[in-house]
């Protein structure tokens, strides 16, 4: 019985829970054309979002380029097939590893100082002060941010990918004399652009509207005390984490289960 | 100017306000007192639109606030100024544009212009040498100050301040109470102050109420409530430890309590 009720409990708190995610959520798509009248304000929020990330994405691109270069080499040169490395490596990183690493890199930096930058602006009344000078915080404070999310991940996923294939190419060719003619070239025949570039950067842009999504409401629906702040950003990256994985099996069922 | 007819709000299982009413008078300085918790942030919310009445009636400017559109709130809100207790002003901007902010979003004031309007503001409250501060340089006192500045950016009827004393030096708070008392009398303002801080508040108020658990528990000029016959509000206006609001959290004998294992 106490189960139940516990569970029931559960459930109802969740459920008010999503509703006001969706609200929220509909209030932002509401005054999104508000945005582009204010190129300044979107361009602002672009720069920082894109910028808190750049590094951390540049370097994590990187490495794990340089290690897949290496392990693919390992992996392949059992089968002689170490010419087929390109491939590997680049389709490795444009499909999976480059909107999903990303993605969850974005949520621990990126996401995560959203949700405490909001959560802070709540805790300090700047959202009730701008609603009691009639200006909608929504309009000029969150949907900005939303909106520079979207455009900045899928953004920083291609800079991940491209920084991964130099990555395989530094260990792969550089070190372990994979010829370099043959990195490039099977890379070119065998990444299709649609099939592959594509369906990634339509991951990331999924990842994208999930993570400015949760980083927001959360800073906007957290407890105003530092306590709550902190619960908020906490939430924000585990829960980002559990989403961007969901969806990355659904969408890759979907995009390339067919073939 | 507002009144406010058998209010009740809860929040969760708690009563924040049980069937209150009361009134205020234009262009007068009226103080809404209580205890920590009392509710007087959430009256000033209810007041401005930001939160629904479980029952009652708000009527702000002959409007009952709950029942407009979102445009109509919003125009009735630019004759409105708050200051909320913690400044809540925009981190991100200088002290000049926090003032500039709501004059830019609701007039189409030539820049020019607007310089003007903020600097007399920012002189109304003495800081015109602080424009080019940023809200984290600032001394908790002047932040007030600022924020005093923006809630009268747009020229409002009204002005509500949340706790405009707490945690100031004695010299801030003098500026503080004499700038509310100025203000009130030369922009023909309507002022309502939430505080707990009985001597500032008393000392430039009209007519004060005084809250607790939920109803209203002494109302009347400074003066009748000093001399109120209930003994809370005794308590509360002198600021005696004990008194219907015992000193002890409720507990044992002290005697049972030590001398038991
Ligand atoms: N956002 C909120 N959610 C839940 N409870 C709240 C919230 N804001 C205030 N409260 C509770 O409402 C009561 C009254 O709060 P408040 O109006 O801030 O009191 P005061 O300003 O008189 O100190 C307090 O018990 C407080 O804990
Ligand atoms: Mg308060």
């Amino acid at each position: 019985m106490n189960f139940l009720q516990v569970l029931g409990h559960t459930t109802l708190k969740s459920l008010a829970k999503l509703g006001r995610a969706s609200l929220f959520f509909y209030s932002i798509m509401t005054v999104l054309p508000y945005v582009f009248m204010r190129p300044k304000l979107l361009i602002k929020q672009i720069f920082s979002v894109g910028v808190l990330s750049f590094w951390l994405i540049i370097i994590s691109g990187l490495f794990v380029g340089m290690v897949i270069g290496l392990q693919g080499v390992y992996t392949l040169s059992t089968y002689g097939a170490e010419a087929s490395l390109g491939i590997m490596v680049a389709a490795s990183l444009v499909r999976e590893l480059g909107p999903v690493v990303s993605a969850l890199l974005f949520a621990g930096r990126a996401g995560s100082a959203l949700t405490a930058e909001i959560g802070l602006m709540k805790t300090t009344e700047q959202l009730s002060g701008m609603e009691m000078m009639a200006i909608d915080p929504i309009k000029y404070i969150i949907a900005p941010r939303f909106l520079a999310g979207f455009i900045s991940l899928p953004l920083l996923a291609l800079l991940f990918s491209s920084l991964g294939i130099l990555g395989g190419h530094i260990t792969g060719v550089e070190l372990l004399h994979v010829d370099a003619g043959s990195y490039w070239t099977q890379m070119q025949s065998a990444i299709d652009f649609y099939d592959d570039i594509v369906n990634g950067i339509i991951k990331s842009i999924i990842f994208a509207w999930i993570i400015s999504w949760i980083a927001l409401f959360e800073g906007y629906d957290a407890l105003p005390t530092s306590a709550g702040i902190s619960r908020a950003t906490t939430r924000t990256v585990v829960n980002s984490a559990f989403a961007i994985l969901f969806f990355d099996l659904l969408l890759t069922a979907i995009m390339f289960g067919s073939t | 100017m507002i009144s406010i007819r058998n209010l009740t709000f809860s929040r969760g299982e708690r009563k924040i306000f049980d069937n209150i009413s009361l009134d205020i008078m234009p262009h007068k300085i009226t103080a809404i007192m209580g205890p920590s918790g009392a509710g007087k942030t959430t009256l000033l919310k209810l007041i401005g639109g930001q939160l629904s009445p479980d029952s009652g009636v708000i009527m702000v400017d002959g409007k009952n606030i709950h029942q407009l559109s979102r445009p109509q709130l919003y125009t009735l809100r630019k004759k409105m100024g708050m200051l909320f207790q913690s400044g809540a002003l925009l981190s991100d901007m200088s002290v000049f544009d926090n003032i500039a902010f709501p004059i830019r979003e609701h007039t189409q004031l030539p820049e020019s212009l607007i310089r003007t309007v903020v600097l007399l503001k920012l002189n109304a409250v003495g800081l015109r040498g602080a424009r080019d501060l940023m809200p984290s340089e600032l001394s908790g006192g002047m932040a007030r100050r600022v924020a005093m500045a923006r809630a009268i950016a747009l020229d409002p009827e009204m002005i509500m301040y949340d706790e405009p004393f707490t945690g100031q030096d004695p010299i801030s708070l003098g500026v503080l109470v004499s700038l509310i008392a100025t203000l009130n009398k030369t922009l023909h303002l309507t002022s309502i102050i939430v505080s707990h801080d009985v001597q500032e508040t008393a000392s430039i108020a009209d007519y004060i109420y005084v809250l607790s658990h939920g109803k209203i528990a002494g109302q009347g000029t400074p003066k009748e409530l000093a001399d109120s016959d209930s003994e809370w509000v005794q308590q509360f206006m002198h600021g005696k430890a004990d008194g219907p609001v015992p000193f002890h959290y409720p507990s044992d004998s002290l005697t049972a309590d030590l001398f038991t294992y």
